[in-house]
């Protein structure tokens, strides 16, 4: 089992090296390229085969374990160690990063087969998939941060891959920014913990957790409950890394990137590390009702926010961006109700038919050379009909298709279960995020099909020659699709039981807490019929609108942004966050450094510093010798200046 | 555990016999350059080779001074060649003679003229700085310390760029102005406690009123040596002058002097003064830390930036010495010497484009991942342990000074840790107008990726800032136990009453 956790986390490592080395050395050529696919995939397939054994083990046969390689850093109490904690929930992840992570590689063969650095590309998605390993797997809080910032430098590499195009490489500095404001308060947290616990180990301060629910502790001018505080600071983090309200701006322009780095990083993996975190640290944030009550405002505020975006957007792509900031707010408010599990369960689900989704929509953007704006698109269903049904899928889990007590789509277990967990908090956070989750369901269902109908229904309204030569794309790319679309149509019904169902209390063991009268998803279970079939009538009222918009009155919409124009701008410039942080933080930053460097450093420091002290001295200096001027009588008279300074200091001294 | 060898001894005045070796080579211009560049080769190598043996023969968990050589100097005035290293100062030596072969090898081709003399600066210079870190008597300490500055003064005055005077004269100045002071400061010592010996003078006991005047005095030196806010503006206008391998040398050992005089005089002999004036320390530290991180944004020269972050980070090191706590002392040292090899580093990478296109002005730049894949690679991990990241060094250092300042002040904890979100700002915003972009100035797609002896130079550091990342325990057990003695002085002094005057740290 070591062996088994060992090749998992380490394989995708090693690949990335694979890759990487031979480009370093200066090898290119057709021959590098195919062994930096090839070298890749097959390290990281054979971590996704561990990664399913040891789920076997360790969430189905319930022997969670973890393993020490090495000391880290070890500076007095300050002990963090490399190691590989196993338990159903890193089981879980470990599961859904190698698997899509192993999908987007085989994928990127395909889409990326012509671009001139593929041995790069391979090698920073194999690297990106060591580090969320390492993130997940961890027993410290140290070490996940470790794979937390990782994964942000993945990230930023990958945004960034197409170097040379300036919307990229901004959009990378920002996701890296964005991401390290959220990483501050993480950190922070991190050294709120380790003050209050002495440990940075997670087992140490989950067992004194509860011993410490009652104190407080002073953070910068205030005192407070300490857990809160700390669970609040923590949540900032998962904030940044999980594109929530407020730090949400770097997602959107995040799509720069490659598609199928949209896909494992921005859609199924690196952004849920934030859910991950939260459920992770579930011991501690159960003893913190009130930041709970933040997590689940948080999330449902970005539920509806990144929902309302995605009504407008006309990029596919930021239409799938908003969806998923707007999937991981559902996410984060069953975190906040408790519901941990479903969370999860959702977490898993979605990264399936999330990264379908993205894959689908490279496959549009591959059909037609480059072309991302839906307005150019449309009537394509009938020339890339594989890809026309695998989106179908994807969409219907995504919305939440299914028939009551038959059969769903994998997101018509995960986020009904989430929706009746909110409901059945009975709080008022949890109702808040009920209704805002039911209205951003059909916003979910509206937008969904709202990317179909324009992609692929109707006439063809983009370039006529693009449309003509619109092909299918070849089989490595299709295969891969495949068995996202398998997890997006049986994932949920496969694990409702173990997830939320009746098996969870032995499926996930110690891994996730939660206090007996905060138990949200067992609740969720009995929670009135109207609940459970709200969100599906939500969903097809979505789907309904949309076609009647789309499809019935296609003149519609142009005339409702006509009739709603500040509505329809406010949410076309999605609630003019980035403007508001340009004026307020960016322009600023620059500014004050300008000011500081010229004015500060320049004329203060120096001025009346340095240069100001060498240029007095010579002024100085100069008056001097005007003094010698040679007349005896001068000399005279300072001299007897002299003596009286003297014969004065004498007298007053003496 | 002393080797019967002068370890110490052989370490420090070895480059001085290749110094003197150089001297003697005769013959025609070239000739002499050449063997000049190999005489300092070998030397710097051979007693980086010895130095290895403190890291094998150190003994980690005694605070006590090792390989100690002693020899009595002026009869009966008690002043001796002391020399010795704890757990505090055997990882400088080492710096200092890991970056030295990296230095001569940057100087290779880059220095043309007077290629002699200048070999002869870097040997003289060695010697002087691996003396300071080992001595142990307080008049060796001080003609160390203040030697120091002589090679460095004609490296950047004589080798240096177009402004190379001012910039020559402004460092000395400077530095000089502080250590007159602290000139004053040894001689009270001594008539106070009748020896200069440091290690009984560790134990000595000044009085409260004296340790106020001494601290003060202290700092002033070792502020403009750090640099600490507001006398760090020679720090920039030094580096931008600087050749290449002056300017590692300058931001990997010489700022570490001032943090180490903290350590070796200011904490130990002067510990209730320490806790008194922490505040004072604290506020200049966070002052550096965001003040000159939003200064590095606004750079237009790289050599500029970099040196602006690195007033930066060494921010964080006097903030992380001034907790008196095990992780914060831990973390300044590491991230001294994790500065000392990513920020020598950073200037050897503007040294390679440097010498290319002879301009630093970021603009000129862009691009130049192109052609220069393995040059980018390089110049993005050091860029990483700039920032910070986690698996590099920069990250140990910065995660345990924060860790130790978050439980003296979760103020100071909270505005340094700002410096880490400018920290990515502006170097990433560097890297991405030198390295990526469009290439496409004619001059830049005729830049040659890094040759042999470029790698030779990036390997070492690469592989010590991944080391010192990924398995940092033998660097930190190395300080444990001298950190814990201090930290036991420091918190017995903040446990006396009165000794903590309106702290920032409640």
């Amino acid at each position: 089992m070591q062996t088994l956790a060992f090749l998992a986390v380490f394989l995708p490592l090693l690949g990335c090296a694979l890759a990487g080395a031979p480009i370093l050395a200066g090898a290119r050529g057709h021959g590098v390229d195919r062994w930096a696919q090839v070298s890749t995939s097959a390290c990281v397939a054979i971590a996704a085969l561990c990664s399913v054994a040891l789920f076997w083990t360790v969430a189905l046969n319930h022997q969670p374990r973890s393993f020490e390689l090495f000391t880290w850093i070890d500076s007095g109490a300050f002990e963090a160690s490399w190691a590989i904690k196993l338990d159903a929930l890193s089981a879980t992840m470990l599961c859904v990063v190698t698997i899509v992570s192993t999908c987007v590689h085989v994928y990127s063969i395909g889409y990326m087969g012509h671009d001139p650095a593929i041995p790069r590309f391979m090698s920073y998605l194999s690297l990106f998939t060591f580090f969320m390993l390492m993130l997940v797997t961890a027993d410290n809080f140290v070490q996940m941060f470790f794979g937390w910032e990782g994964v942000g430098l993945a990230s930023y590499l990958l945004i960034g891959f197409w170097y040379d195009r300036e919307t990229a490489n901004a959009a990378s500095i920002k996701a890296f920014v964005v991401n390290r404001v959220g990483d501050f308060g993480l950190a922070l947290g991190i050294f709120g913990v380790f003050l209050m616990f002495g440990s940075v180990h997670f087992d140490t301060v989950f067992q004194a957790a509860p011993a410490k629910a009652g104190e407080t502790i002073s953070f910068l001018w205030f005192e407070g409950h300490a857990l809160t505080i700390l669970c609040l600071l923590l949540f900032v983090g998962a904030m940044g890394k999980s594109a929530q309200l407020g730090l949400h701006t770097w997602l959107p322009d995040a799509m720069e990137g490659p598609t199928p780095v949209s896909a494992l990083i921005h859609a199924a993996t690196m952004v849920t590390a934030g859910v991950f975190m939260v459920a992770r640290l579930s011991p501690m944030f159960e003893l913190a009702p009130a930041a709970l009550h933040v997590v689940c405002i948080v999330g449902a505020l970005t539920a509806i926010f990144a929902a309302s975006v995605g009504l407008v957007q006309n990029d596919i792509k930021r239409v799938i961006a908003y969806s998923t900031c707007s999937q991981l707010g559902y996410m984060f408010f069953a975190a906040g109700v408790s519901a941990y599990s479903a969370a999860i369960f959702h977490l898993m689900t979605h990264a399936f038919f999330k990264a379908l989704l993205f894959l689908g929509s490279g496959s549009v953007i591959h059909a037609l050379e480059g072309e991302q704006d839906m307005r150019r698109m449309g009537g394509l269903g009938p020339k890339i009909r594989i890809t026309y049904w695998l989106m179908m899928v994807g969409s219907l889990a995504l919305a939440g298709i299914g028939i009551p007590f038959v059969f769903g789509f994998a997101g018509f277990y995960s986020k009904d279960i989430i929706l009746e967990s909110a409901f059945a908090a009975h709080s008022g956070p949890g109702a808040f995020a009920f209704w805002l989750g039911i209205a951003a369901a059909a916003m979910t269902a509206f937008y969904s099909w709202r990317l179909l109908f324009m992609t692929f229904s109707g006439q063809p309204r983009g370039d006529h020659h693009a449309y003509e030569h619109a092909h299918e794309s070849p089989a490595v790319m299709l295969v891969p699709l495949y068995v996202l679309a398998f997890g997006a149509i049986f994932a949920g019904v496969a694990g409702y039981a173990y997830f939320v169902g009746d098996h969870r209390a032995e499926f996930w063991g110690a891994a996730i807490k939660v206090l007996p009268e905060n138990d949200s998803v067992e609740h969720a279970h009995h929670v009135p019929v109207w609940v459970k079939v709200l969100p599906l009538v939500a969903s097809v009222a979505g789907i309904g609108m949309s076609w009647g918009l789309y499809i019935r009155n296609p003149e519609v919409p142009a005339r409702l942004a006509e009739r709603f124009q500040g509505l329809y701008r406010f949410l076309l410039n999605k609630w003019w966050f980035d403007e508001l942080y340009d004026r307020l933080l960016v322009k600023p930053s620059f500014g004050v450094g300008m000011a500081f460097w010229k004015k500060g450093d320049g004329a203060v420091i120096d001025g009346l510093g340095a240069d100001g002290l060498a240029a007095n001295t010579l002024a100085a200096a100069r008056r001097v010798s005007a003094l010698q001027t040679g007349y005896v009588y001068h000399y005279a008279f300072a001299m007897l200046i002299g003596v009286v300074a003297f014969a004065t200091w004498y007298l007053v001294r003496g | 555990m002393n080797a019967s060898w002068p370890i110490l001894s052989l370490v420090t005045f070895l480059p001085l016999v290749g110094a003197g070796l150089i001297l003697f080579v005769r013959g025609d211009d070239e000739t002499v350059a050449r063997n000049a560049r190999w005489v300092a080769l070998w030397t710097t190598l051979a007693t980086f080779l010895v130095s290895l043996a403190l890291w094998t023969g150190f003994e980690r968990g005694t605070a006590a001074f090792q390989f100690v050589e002693k020899a009595e100097w002026f009869p009966g005035t008690g002043i001796a060649y002391h020399m010795g290293v704890d757990g505090i100062s055997v990882l400088f030596v080492l710096l200092s003679t890991f970056l030295m072969p990296i230095c001569v090898l940057a100087s290779w081709e880059a220095i043309e003229h007077r290629v002699k003399e200048y070999m002869i600066a870097f040997l003289v210079l060695e010697t002087m700085m691996v003396g300071m870190f080992c001595a142990l008597d307080t008049v060796l300490f001080y003609i160390f310390f203040e030697a120091v500055l002589i090679p460095m003064f004609l490296i950047i005055g004589v080798w240096g760029g177009a402004r190379r005077v001012y910039s020559a004269f402004k460092f000395f100045l400077y530095t000089l102005a502080g250590s007159v002071l602290m000139l004053v400061a040894l001689l009270y010592i001594y008539g106070d406690a009748g020896t200069t010996d440091i290690t009984k003078l560790m134990g000595h006991g000044f009085g409260r009123q004296a340790q106020t005047w001494l601290w003060l005095a202290f700092f002033a030196s070792f502020a403009v040596k750090v640099p600490m806010w507001p006398v760090h503006t020679w720090l920039p206008d030094a580096h931008v002058e600087a050749p290449t391998a002056g300017s590692v040398i300058l931001a990997g050992v010489l700022l570490k002097m001032g943090a180490y005089g903290f350590l070796r005089f200011s904490l130990p002999m002067l510990p209730e003064a320490s806790v008194a004036f922490t505040p004072l320390v604290y506020t200049l530290s966070i002052v550096a830390i965001v003040y000159t991180s939003l200064v590095a944004l606004v750079q237009e020269d790289m050599k500029k930036l970099i040196a602006y972050s690195s007033v930066a980070h060494m921010g964080f090191v006097t903030l992380g010495i001034f907790t008196g706590t095990r992780q914060g002392i831990d973390g300044a040292l590491f991230q001294m010497l994790s500065h000392g090899v990513v920020s020598g580093a950073l200037f050897l990478c503007v040294g390679v484009v440097y010498d290319r296109l002879h301009t630093r002005e970021i603009a000129r730049y862009g691009g130049l991942v192109e052609r220069m894949p393995r040059y980018a690679a390089v110049f993005m991990l050091f860029t990483m342990g700039s920032v910070g990241l986690p698996g590099t060094s920069g990250f140990v250092g910065e995660f345990l000074v924060l860790a130790g300042a978050f439980q003296s002040s979760t103020w100071a904890a909270a505005f340094a840790a700002l410096g880490v979100i400018l920290g990515a700002a502006y170097m990433l915003y560097l890297y991405r107008r030198v390295v990526f972009g469009k290439l496409e100035r004619a001059d830049l797609r005729d830049m040659l990726d890094l040759s042999r002896r470029e790698v030779a130079i990036f390997l070492p550091l690469v592989a010590v800032v991944l080391w010192m990342g990924i398995q940092p325990k033998p660097v930190l057990d190395v300080f444990s136990a001298s950190v814990d003695q201090l930290v036991a002085r420091y918190q017995q002094a903040a446990l006396e009453p009165g000794s903590r005057v309106a702290s920032l740290a409640d």
